[in-house]
């Protein structure tokens, strides 16, 4: 019996040390400090190295969890880090952002005592270790800026010829910097392992985690990858919209050289669709290509007062702050306004790191508008947990119907209306309903709206034949990444809409595999035929 | 990077710069336009293609030095070479054979308007072009806007060129003499919110080009908002061209204040910077 063996051990799970709230609510460092080696021990020693691995079948991409605990406990951690990688491109990102609590851990044998196993904070310290042993740890990765190929504007149209040698040792063993910036010496001449006709050509549009994982796999599988990613930095929402306090920029510059030490280029200022075609991207010697562009459409209410001076779309606001480094201002360029007061709409990820992103730019009192019971946040536990030590006001069962302005055209104010919870909606969720005669107003100078993001329609609008739902998600085959048109695949939130970074790294896995096999079939028959 | 091959002062504050980038330069058309970033520390910035050279893999941009950015720009040599150059951007409408366009284009908005006059007219409409500056010394492109169209008229602020007062002085009577089938109008917002008003009395359909403040210019910040015909619409995609009857120019001019003081700000303490170090070069 399982449960007699969780009766073995003492519980106690190792909790990861944090920043002080009443600090950290002022800086943009990271929030969760990660494990120290003994705590990191100590917690793998609870493992119970379950035979029937129920925390792998919560895992979206089924990394051999209790295989990696192991190594650990017998103080392998280079053995737990490949064990790792063999089934997660992006172990020390996953370690921070995945909501472990509703996968992994939910499934842990210890969950039933309220104690699971800390899965992601294992992983992390794993990923984080290796880095550290790489002499990458908390050294500065360079900016962003210096992690993507710029667009020379495709100077040359073969891919190959610009092709860079693949390295047999991986970026996490090298050192320095050097040779994986854009315009680095080593980049496209001549590079020894890139002998033409060697294997084909792959593009991948976007570079998030289903662009990364995808890249990463088929170059590791040998073919010749390009990341074309319309942003001047390569990341997709982990660079514009995860914040620096909960993933540091330099963990993600550190992944992306990884991915590029495996050959693969990444060209940023390209916006397929606008920059060149999908069409134009077979002329110029692809033979598959994997769309990977997210879900970056932000919603909006519709309300009145919308468009007042201090109201920003979630992606605005982050994408400011991120991306740009408002934060920084004036030292880097790009302004932000945030007031004393700042209401930010929503009760998901996007919301929690949008508010809390506004206490670190000095907002006085920052309100969580939702419109459903907390129960029903769509945000993972521990951030909204995180938020409220910081100080983040909830209002719950609370829905926006308007947004009031000054005579300067600047927010004042946002109007709430009260909400009860309903029937049970399709999806099992109790349907809010207003209360009429309700409303009372919250005195705010900022409104941030993160009710939600949809696929960016150019691509799909500018491909004839590429098939999408109305709502603008491409659409492939079942249990596939295959899209309406041959050698074309799909995967991540531009599929599925909004979700995770796992989910969308998994799908980037999948396509990549089938990709492999499309164009292993492809070379097959144009054997047989010549 | 994006290297700066030709650069040009058309007038005091007014430069016209020729950029290497192949990619854009191939499938640039008159309407698009790109963001700009010049450095790591820099904003990204909207800028419309003046003209292009697919041959060179060059792009034109002529640009007015309103704040930090165009002006740090404006201090960029041939040789020097910006971050980042996205595009071509926005949603092109293809030219079509209409009869008599009028072009209507005010300060540097005479530069987006060239492009557009040229290919207006080699589809085969007559272009009649309406040019307004604050003085004679802010005319840019006379020359090329004589060439594109088949009739230039002036106006100065100062009436030190042409006709002495605002662009839509000159309108009823060109639109009663012309019968444009369509009016283009690109320049500052009271401009072209003045001349969706003239043109709305005579009926006269008329395409404004919004500027918008930007981020992406991909469609995925929503900064660009603006209201056309009571729907919001993004300018950097769904623009920047809309129908000028059903813009929402209050709103436009409201929201592109949003950063007046950052920005004063931001040139402040460019202009400081720049004293505070005389033997710095640039770029
Ligand atoms: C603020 C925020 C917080 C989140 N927090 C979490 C979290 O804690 N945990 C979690 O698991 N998930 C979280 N998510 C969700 C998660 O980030 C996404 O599900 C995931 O990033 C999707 O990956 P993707 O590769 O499909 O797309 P994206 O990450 O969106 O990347 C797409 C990329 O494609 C580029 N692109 C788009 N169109 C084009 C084009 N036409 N040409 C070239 N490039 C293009 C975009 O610029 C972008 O860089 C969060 C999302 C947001 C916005
Ligand atoms: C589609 C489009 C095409 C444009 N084409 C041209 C052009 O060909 N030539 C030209 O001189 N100007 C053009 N502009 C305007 C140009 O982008 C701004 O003048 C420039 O951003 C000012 O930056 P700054 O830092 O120098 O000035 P700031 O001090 O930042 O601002 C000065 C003024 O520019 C506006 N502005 C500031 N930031 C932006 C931004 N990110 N996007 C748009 N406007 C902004 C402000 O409202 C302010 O009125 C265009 C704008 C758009 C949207
Ligand atoms: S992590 Fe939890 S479920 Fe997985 S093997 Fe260890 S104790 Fe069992
Ligand atoms: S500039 Fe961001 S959506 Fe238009």
């Amino acid at each position: 019996m399982p449960d007699e063996r969780v009766g073995r051990r003492p519980p106690g799970r190792v909790e990861m040390p944090k920043q002080d709230p009443a600090e950290r609510r002022r800086n943009f460092e990271e929030v969760a400090l990660g494990l120290t080696a003994e705590q990191a021990a100590a917690e793998a020693a609870r493992c119970l190295q379950c035979k029937d691995r129920p925390c792998v079948s919560g895992c979206p991409v089924g990394v051999p969890i209790p295989e990696f605990i192991r190594a650990l406990r017998e103080g392998d951690v280079a053995a737990a880090a490949r064990l790792i990688k063999e089934k997660n491109n992006l172990p020390a990102i996953c370690g921070r952002v995945c909501p472990q609590e509703t996968q992994c851990e939910e499934r842990c044998l210890w969950a039933k005592r309220g104690q699971p196993i800390a899965i992601g904070a294992l992983e992390r310290y794993v990923a984080d270790w290796e880095a550290e042993a790489a002499g990458e740890g908390d050294r500065p990765g360079p900016g962003p800026e210096a992690a993507g190929e710029r667009s020379s504007g495709g100077a040359d149209p073969e891919p190959d010829s610009r092709h860079r040698a693949r390295r047999e040792t991986s970026a996490a063993a090298e050192p320095g910097l050097a040779g994986l910036a854009g315009d680095s010496p080593d980049l496209g001449a001549g590079a020894p392992a890139a002998g033409r006709g060697e294997r084909p050509a792959v593009a991948v549009v976007g570079s998030g985690p289903a662009g990364l994982a995808a890249a990463a796999d088929l170059a590791r599988a040998g073919y010749r990858v390009t990341i074309f990613e319309s942003l001047h930095a390569p990341g997709g929402v982990l660079r514009y919209g995860i914040p620096e306090f909960r993933l540091p920029k330099r963990i993600l510059d550190r992944e992306i050289r990884y991915v590029q030490s495996l050959g693969v280029r990444i060209e940023t200022n390209v916006l397929v669709g606008r920059t060149v075609t999908l069409e134009e991207l077979f002329q110029e010697g692809f033979e598959a290509v994997f769309i990977a562009t997210g879900a970056g459409l932000p919603h909006f209410l519709g309300i009145p007062g919308e468009h007042l001076n201090g109201v920003y779309s979630a992606n605005e606001f982050l994408t400011r702050i991120n991306l740009m480094r408002a934060y920084l201002f004036p030292e880097y360029d790009t302004p932000i306004r945030v007031g004393r007061q700042v209401a930010v709409i929503g009760g998901g990820n996007v919301a929690m790191d949008a508010a809390r992103t506004a206490l670190r730019l000095g907002a006085e009192e920052v309100d969580v508008v939702y419109r459903r019971s907390r129960a029903e946040m769509p945000a993972r536990r521990e951030e909204i947990e995180n938020a409220e030590e910081e100080g983040i006001q909830f209002h719950l069962l609370a829905n926006p119907v308007e947004i009031l302005g000054d005579e300067k055209g600047w927010v004042r104010g946002l109007v709430l209306q009260r909400m009860e919870l309903g029937e049970p909606d399709e999806r099992g969720r109790r349907r809010p309903v207003p209360v009429p005669g309700s409303e009372w107003t919250l005195e705010v100078e900022t409104v941030v709206v993160a009710i939600g993001q949809g696929p960016n329609p150019l691509l799909v609008q500018s491909t004839p034949g590429l098939a999408a739902t109305p709502q603008g998600q491409i659409i492939v085959q079942s249990g596939s990444a295959q899209t309406s048109l041959p050698g074309v695949f799909a995967g991540g939130d531009i599929v599925t809409g909004a979700a995770t970074v796992i989910l969308a790294m998994g799908a980037g896995k999948a396509a990549a595999a089938e990709i492999d096999r499309y164009l292993r079939a492809k070379k097959e028959a144009s054997a047989g035929a010549g | 990077m994006y290297k700066i091959l030709a650069k040009e002062e058309l007038a005091p504050r007014i430069k016209k710069m020729w950029v290497e980038a192949p990619r854009v330069a191939r499938q640039a058309k008159p309407g698009h336009f790109i963001i700009i970033r010049l450095h790591e520390r820099g904003e990204r910035i909207p800028l419309t293609i003046a003209d292009m050279d697919p041959e060179r893999g060059a792009i034109m941009m002529v640009f007015q030095e309103m704040g930090k950015t165009t002006e740090e720009l404006g201090s960029y040599r041939v040789g020097d070479a910006l971050a980042d150059v996205l595009g071509p951007l926005g949603k092109i409408v293809p030219p079509r054979r209409v009869g008599t366009v009028l072009c209507v284009g005010g300060g540097v908005g005479v530069a987006p308007i060239y492009p557009r006059a040229r290919e207006l007219c080699q589809v085969g409409n007559r272009v009649v072009a309406v040019v307004g500056s604050r003085c004679k010394d802010l005319l840019i492109m006379q020359k090329e806007m004589e060439e594109a169209c088949h009739e230039v008229h002036y106006c100065t602020d100062d009436g030190s060129f042409g006709h002495h007062g605002l662009v839509t002085d000159l309108l009823p009577q060109l639109i009663e003499l012309e019968r444009p089938a369509e009016v283009l109008a690109i320049g500052p917002v009271p401009m072209m919110r003045a001349v969706a008003q003239v043109t709305r009395q005579y009926n006269v359909p008329t395409i404004v080009s919004l500027n918008a403040m930007m981020v992406d210019g991909t469609g995925m910040c929503g900064a660009c908002r603006v209201t056309v015909g009571g729907e919001v619409r993004f300018t950097c995609v769904d623009g920047p061209e809309f129908d000028g009857h059903q813009v929402d120019f209050a709103q436009l001019a409201s929201r592109l204040r949003q950063f007046a003081e950052e920005e004063r700000l931001a040139l402040q303490r460019y202009h400081e910077r720049k004293e505070g170090c005389q033997c710095q070069t640039n770029g």
